[in-house]
């Protein structure tokens, strides 16, 4: 009898709700106290090539929220079949195929965003943080948790994509999304009639570490947990 | 049942399925989409010869604040015969109306010339009529930072002033190269002289020119843009190097 109970009660333990406190912290971790780019260091790359201009960034950041999401999804879904010797090649594949499925899908309906976008979908597959995911989260749970997972960590990355865009671009051109907001630098107009110029530092590649930097130094001495110790 | 995921069979047998089914996948895909995606680039050049010599959504509609969008891809084709009077593909001495000649590859005509430079090459010219005004519009193609970069020069009925400009790029910096394509840049060309005196110089994109505002026409400059030094050289150089492929049959219109 004892046994047929605890049977039951196995078999009767309810399943995780969808949105557990657990799963929620899938999403928010990586917005904060996990965030690639600034806790972990991935996608540095990306980060500086494309952030000049604020457009750019939110539109990379949709691009890897929907690759991560669904490649950590079909990566979550082979977990128990893909041969461990070829794992980081199959990871690839993955990557890959979705890239093009998306471009060629952006090619069709939507010509003229593909074309600002072209680049970076390419960008998407040389992003480690989707790699990193793969290896690190996917290969080891379910499809679901993977799901929220990819979202989290492509959501943490987009913000931080954003911040630096943001600054970059009104600190660099005095636009934001390409529309002026500090006035005419030619006309001296608005901020420019007070002698303020653009600087144009801020639209190469090595700023955009500046301002990661300063982003990082920002959370570390918000929450000091995040220092490691010497 | 446990699979024994680690064999070399198993591995080998799971490489094979995978590509098979990727590979399928991606050539269905492919196959599909590809015939909208040629006629999206066929509208994308008619949208961008139009848009050199001036027709834009502005024209139009009438709205000023559309002055920077294409003619809209239902619209472009019937924008396209109306505007666009006369294709010719020039061949050396042989000058032939195509109306097809809009879909000529710039980039594999200047390649056949590297190939065999006993080829002649193909050069398509596309004459575009508005309200009365005639305009020769020049297709260029160059190379920026990164990769290609080109466009559409439109000349006045003098052959010597620009009536406007359109260019792209395949993959220049956002925010520095890439702003060939912003209002800012493409509009300086306009109004600019080709010639010095009667030398012909194209337009350089020039640092330092002292004209921030572009007031000065006849310098055969336009600013640079900050930050996109080689995008810039780039520009100056295909402009340079394209245009002075018409003259010989330029002179033949004067």
């Amino acid at each position: 009898m004892a046994e047929v109970a605890e049977q039951e009660k196995v078999v009767k333990t309810p399943s995780e709700p969808l949105f557990s406190k657990k799963n929620r912290k899938l999403i928010t971790d990586p917005l904060t106290d996990n965030n690639p780019i600034t806790i972990q260091v991935l996608g540095i790359c990306s980060a500086l090539a494309i952030t000049a201009e604020l457009k750019a960034s939110i539109v990379m950041t949709i691009a890897v929220i929907f690759v991560l999401g669904i490649g950590n999804v079909v990566i979550s879904l082979m977990r128990n079949i893909i041969p461990s010797k070829i794992r980081i090649i199959v990871q690839l594949i993955v990557v890959a195929t979705l890239v093009i499925i998306v471009d060629l899908v952006l090619k069709t309906f939507a010509y003229e965003l593909s074309k600002t976008l072209s680049v970076f979908i390419g960008l998407i597959i040389t992003n480690c943080i989707i790699m990193g995911r793969f290896e690190a989260f996917a290969l080891a749970n379910g499809p679901w948790k993977s799901f929220l997972d990819g979202i989290g960590n492509a959501a943490g990355y987009g913000a931080i994509l954003i911040i630096v865009g943001f600054f970059r671009e009104l600190l660099g051109t005095g636009t934001l999304l390409g529309i002026p907001v500090l006035g005419d630098p030619v006309d001296k107009t608005g901020l420019y009639a007070f002698g303020y110029e653009n600087n144009g530092f801020m639209l190469y590649p090595p700023m955009a570490l500046v301002v990661v930097g300063l982003i990082i130094w920002v959370q570390r001495s918000k929450n000091p947990a995040l220092v490691e110790e010497e | 049942m446990a699979r024994n995921t680690e064999s070399n069979v198993y591995t080998v047998l799971f490489a094979i399925g995978m590509v098979l089914v990727v590979g399928s996948l991606l050539a269905f895909t492919a196959s599909y989409f590809n015939p909208t995606i040629t006629l999206n680039k066929k509208l994308e050049k008619q949208q961008n010869i139009l848009f050199a010599m001036g027709i834009n959504e502005a024209t139009l509609s009438g709205n000023e604040d559309d002055a920077t969008s294409f003619v809209t891809t239902d619209k472009v084709t019937a924008e396209f015969t109306k505007y666009i009077t006369t294709q010719l593909v020039i061949e050396g001495d042989k000058v032939t109306q195509d109306s097809l000649a809009y879909l000529i590859d710039i980039k594999k005509e200047s390649d056949k010339v590297k190939a065999d430079a006993s080829y002649t090459r193909k050069l398509p010219l596309f004459i575009g009529e508005e309200k009365g005004e005639k305009f020769y519009i020049v297709p260029v193609r160059g190379i920026g930072l990164w990769d290609a970069i080109w466009g559409y020069i439109a000349l006045k009925d003098d052959l010597k002033t620009v009536k406007g400009v359109f260019f792209d790029h395949k993959g220049e910096t956002p925010g520095l190269g890439a702003n060939i394509t912003a209002p800012y840049f493409y509009e300086d060309f306009a109004d600019e002289q080709i010639y010095d005196g009667t030398q012909f110089k194209g337009i350089v994109v020039a640092k330092g020119n002292a004209d921030p505002k572009n007031l000065d026409k006849n310098d055969n400059e336009v600013d640079a843009m900050a930050g996109a030094t080689i995008t810039g050289d780039g520009v100056t150089a295909m402009i340079k190097k394209d245009i002075a492929m018409y003259l010989p049959y330029f002179n033949t219109l004067k």
